[in-house]
């Protein structure tokens, strides 16, 4: 399952995508720009799962927005099935790209029956009638694992890991090809997260989708992605698939998210990830490396000079360490 | 055998709903001595946080706490006075939240934060107050310490507040550390370093702490001990090894089966679930609170449940070791 | 599936209560909401059949008959409210009355709730520049002391119930634009909002389908208050001789009217004034207990 043949025609492609807002810092200050996805390239081919995995700021929800059509980038272009989103009609992406959201108790509508929340795509393209909506809505609950009886109750009558499975029927009703999960059980306790985590494999399984999986929990990650693109302040500094990334990190910053993850394990105690501790402000990103001030093996190099992606046989990494150049420059220096 | 700092009898808690008493925490005990760490684990609604909040008697006055015994180092905290506890809380215990946000006050300086609690307690001048403060956040990681005292809680990030938040639980020195889900609204870097921080800390200062948290990774890695529990009991407890090593109660072993282990469980494989949801609690609560959900539930788990185990670990249920051999057989 | 099974999970949850049957216990354990709700009824239905209630012809003068007092003050069951110094019946002016105060409250609050949404909600929705403009209007507006624009307009413009209204509308509505614009703000960022727009909703189908049930609240909050406003900004303009003209019968001019009279017939202030307080009230009784009954649900 995680091997996949790399010819296949990308379903959706990024390509040098960046996104800056102005940020204006008090009344009268002048704006200044924060660039939340900074030329970020990645390509799903079509039944693939890409985790995407960062930390809070990184601009992974960024990167989910414009994917969705919700925020139009600044620079470079996403294509779908090789057309340019910008180009299609809203609708005609909504019929291939739906969302579903971390928080299940915010993505619900408190004042919609689960049968207005599901029906509400088919209602928005108008498809079918009344009747056949219920059909539908009757099916796709039902795939999802809640009873049909479920259509006529409130989200908040229902529990987390329910109100979940509605947004899931939500984002399927319309038989999408790709999904953009947004830290999809981060707000679901463990007993009802691995269901929904069995729930979303099944379905890909099931109808061929496509998961752009976005996640901080690298464990979720790794159990459910064929390739995992790491990003750390709107930069994807290392992609690899599922069993290089895990097994042979690259990138110091993918090595100190793994060494973070804390495993059931006791006795193996908390590790020591040497990063420095704040996570820059992105708004005024660090000189060359954006990763260097935390980095345990930077150099005066990475300081001054942003390391370029260095392909390899297990994917891309953005790091000085394994660019022949910079290699040569540092022996040069020593 | 020392005597434990920290010594809880069927502690129970009750809160009037619409509908009657809602029974959020039914009879648990457990024993926690000094430079020891307690985890309480447990999923949303388990009563884990109602319990961290009566023993430091912060618990609203429409819930009703009682126990048989809630000993901290010879004071009786079930008979404490406010007087008393507010003497005990911040001087001798102290306790960390979830969102550090919440919990520092924003019109107030760092400084004056952290000083504050140690002021109130000790008979120290301000001066000497300032030095602690100084001392601590450096000693929790903070760099610039002395001119962090002068900014506000918004200036830092969330993993600089929630050190602040632990540097000002340090500030009295105090026995016990409560820390209520400390890690959770933090990156996984972040958590890593903090729960680093904690567990060096309470090392070194011989501190006990009850850490909250509902993911058996912080628990594995900084327990001692380990207190499972599930819509209000306290099903399983006992020494983090053996609890991880050999789970007993059937809903410790099917929280262990949720969560996806690099390098155990086959990527892309099913992960086990546990069936069903948490029952009610109000009303009349009898028998097994898991049973609605326990694969080996049976007639007798409506009744009374033993409590059985060895030494420290102990753990209810009907069946012998929880039906463990039985899963063990078929693995 | 018509057969309920006990020990079907998912059942044993899905058993609460809908938002709705949430709603209406919520609504019949308040006491102050139903009295307010009460007394408004009382008073709408008076408006509305003010025909059939009056006793008399409300403008019909009887020289004759001028300052009779109330029958609790010794007058006679003809006219149980006495009549004024034109001697008109002042229950059926009374009556009267209240058309022209319920119709000034709820037109006045109706035009200022259209405006002030309107742009209370395109501000929260759109942000930027559409928010520094609408921002810029209320404080535009907050600085006028409405009392003082009411009487030039109606001094330049002369007064009558169609200039007070349009005044009065057009005054109002910065709360509405205010609370609305707070509400969409923080409705704006629920992901439902997002989760519309993924699907390919139009922009007005997620303005007013989805995020409107969830702002409607506060706009019946803010109607109520408005509505008050309104009604005591007509009686003091009336008052002051610069609202509704006579002899329409109005509250605030039979205030007026009976003011010369006041030391020696103090019942000709005190009862239009004490309707007008109750039907205040009343307002207020209601908008406070809409509050009350409608937030929780915001709030979870």
């Amino acid at each position: 399952m995680t091997g996949h043949p790399p010819k296949k025609p990308p379903i959706l492609e990024l390509r040098n995508v960046g996104k800056t807002y102005q940020v204006k810092q008090g009344l009268f200050g002048k704006a200044r720009p924060l660039t939340a996805v900074n030329d970020v390239s990645l390509s799903l081919s079509r039944g693939e799962v890409l985790g995407l995995v960062g930390e809070s700021g990184c601009g992974k929800s960024t990167l989910a927005k414009i994917l969705l059509g919700l925020e139009a980038p600044t620079t470079g272009q996403v294509l779908v099935d090789g057309q340019e989103i910008g180009d299609q009609d809203r609708l005609s992406l909504a019929r291939r790209i739906q969302p579903i959201f971390q928080d299940p108790y915010s993505s619900l509508n408190p004042r919609k029956s689960i049968f207005d929340i599901v029906s509400l795509p088919l209602r928005v393209h108008g498809i079918g009638d009344r009747t056949q909506w219920e059909k539908q809505v009757r099916e796709i609950l039902d795939i999802v694992g809640l009873p049909a009886r479920v259509m006529n109750t409130y989200p908040s009558q229902m529990s987390g890991g329910q109100r979940q499975r509605v947004a899931i029927a939500r984002a399927l009703i319309m038989k999408p090809e790709i999904v953009i999960c947004d830290e999809p059980t981060s707000a679901l306790d463990v007993s009802v997260q691995s269901q929904i985590l069995n729930l979303l494999g099944e379905l890909r399984r099931e109808f061929g989708l496509t998961y752009l999986f976005i996640s901080h929990d690298l464990a979720v990650v790794e159990h459910l992605a064929s390739r995992v693109a790491v990003m750390y302040l709107g930069r994807i500094v290392e992609e690899a698939d599922v069993a290089g990334l895990f097994d042979h990190a690259r990138h110091p910053y993918t090595q100190a998210l793994l060494q973070s993850v804390l495993t059931p394990e006791p006795g193996l105690g908390v590790p020591d990830t040497q990063l420095g501790m704040a996570y820059p402000n992105p708004i005024d990103p660090p000189s060359g490396c954006r990763f260097h001030p935390r980095c345990p093996l930077a150099t005066d190099h990475c300081k001054s000079h942003a390391p370029r992606p260095i392909r390899t046989e297990q994917g891309l990494v953005e790091c000085h360490l394994y660019d022949p150049e910079s290699q040569m420059y540092k022996n040069e220096a020593a | 055998m020392e005597k434990p700092l920290l010594s809880v009898r069927n502690l129970t808690i009750d809160i009037p709903v619409g509908g009657g008493t809602l029974h959020a925490v039914r009879g648990i005990d457990f024993d926690l001595n000094r430079g020891e760490t307690l985890c309480i684990v447990g999923e949303s609604g388990s009563g884990k946080s109602l319990t961290s909040l009566a023993v430091m008697g912060l618990l609203s006055k429409t819930i009703r706490r009682t126990a048989d015994r809630m000993d901290f180092d010879g004071t009786d905290l079930t008979r404490a006075t406010p007087r008393t506890m507010r003497a005990l809380r911040g001087a001798r215990m102290a306790m960390i939240f979830q969102e550090p946000m919440t919990s520092l006050n924003p019109a107030y300086t760092i400084g004056d934060q952290l000083t504050e609690a140690l002021l109130l307690h000790k008979p120290v001048g301000r001066e000497a107050a300032r030095a602690r403060a100084i001392e601590l956040l450096e000693k929790v990681g903070i760099t610039a310490a002395e001119s962090r005292l002068s900014q506000y809680p918004h200036q830092l990030s969330g993993g600089l507040r929630q050190r602040v938040m632990i540097a000002m639980a340090l500030m009295c020195e105090p026995e016990l550390i409560i820390a209520d889900e400390p890690t959770t609204a933090l990156d996984v870097t972040i958590q890593a370093q903090i729960l680093r921080l904690l567990y060096d800390l309470g090392r070194e200062m011989n501190m006990a702490m009850i850490l909250i948290t509902h993911d058996l990774g912080v628990v594995a890695r900084v327990a001692d001990k380990v207190a499972v529990m599930y819509a209000g009991e306290l099903v399983e407890t006992g020494p983090a090894a053996e609890v991880f090593n050999m789970p007993s109660h059937p809903y410790t072993r099917g929280l262990l089966r949720c969560i996806p282990l690099p390098g155990k469980t086959e990527r892309g494989s099913k992960l086990g679930t546990i069936p069903g949801i948490v029952p009610s609690l109000v009303g009349d609560v009898q028998g097994c609170a898991f049973r609605t959900r326990c694969s080996y539930a049976e007639a007798a788990c409506h009744g009374d449940i033993p409590r059985q185990g060895s030494g420290g670990h102990a753990f209810r249920c009907i069946h012998e070791d929880g039906n463990r051999h039985f899963e063990e057989a078929i693995a | 599936m018509a057969h309920t099974n006990i020990n079907d999970p998912l059942l044993q949850e899905i058993t609460g209560p809908t938002p709705g049957q949430m709603l209406r216990r919520r609504i019949l354990g308040h006491q102050g909401l139903l009295i307010g709700a009460v007394v408004m009824a009382i008073l709408l239905i008076v408006a509305i059949f003010a025909p059939l209630l009056a006793p008399h012809d409300p403008y019909a003068q009887s020289l004759m008959h001028r300052m009779e007092p109330p029958v609790f003050l010794g007058g006679t069951w003809d006219h149980p409210l006495g009549t004024d110094h034109l001697g008109r019946d002042y229950l059926s002016r009374l009556i009267y009355g209240a058309r022209v105060s319920l119709m000034i409250g709820t037109i006045a609050a109706l035009i200022s709730g259209v405006i002030g949404t309107a742009m209370g909600v395109a501000a929260g929705y759109f942000g930027g520049r559409v928010d520094m403009v609408v921002t810029f209007l209320i404080n535009v507006r907050l600085a006028m002391p409405v009392v003082l624009v009411a009487l030039a307009v109606v001094a330049i413009m002369g007064g009558s119930l169609q200039v007070v209204i349009a005044v009065l509308g057009l005054l109002l509505w910065d709360r509405f634009a205010v609370v609305m614009r707070a509400s969409t703000l923080q409705v704006r960022r629920r992901e439902y909002v997002a989760a519309a727009q993924a699907i390919g909703a139009s922009t007005p189908r997620v303005i007013l389908s989805e995020m409107m049930p969830n702002i409607a609240n506060n706009l019946i909050v803010v109607v109520t208050l408005e509505m008050a406003h309104a009604i005591l900004l007509e009686a003091a303009l009336s008052f002051l001789g610069l609202g509704v003209q006579p002899p329409t019968p109005s509250w605030g001019l039979m205030v007026s009217e009976g003011k010369n009279m006041m030391l020696f017939e103090p019942w000709l202030v005190l009862i239009p004034g004490a309707v007008l307080f109750l039907l205040v009230l009343a307002i207020n009784l209601m908008g406070d207990g809409l509050r009350d009954v409608t937030a929780p649900e915001n709030r979870s």
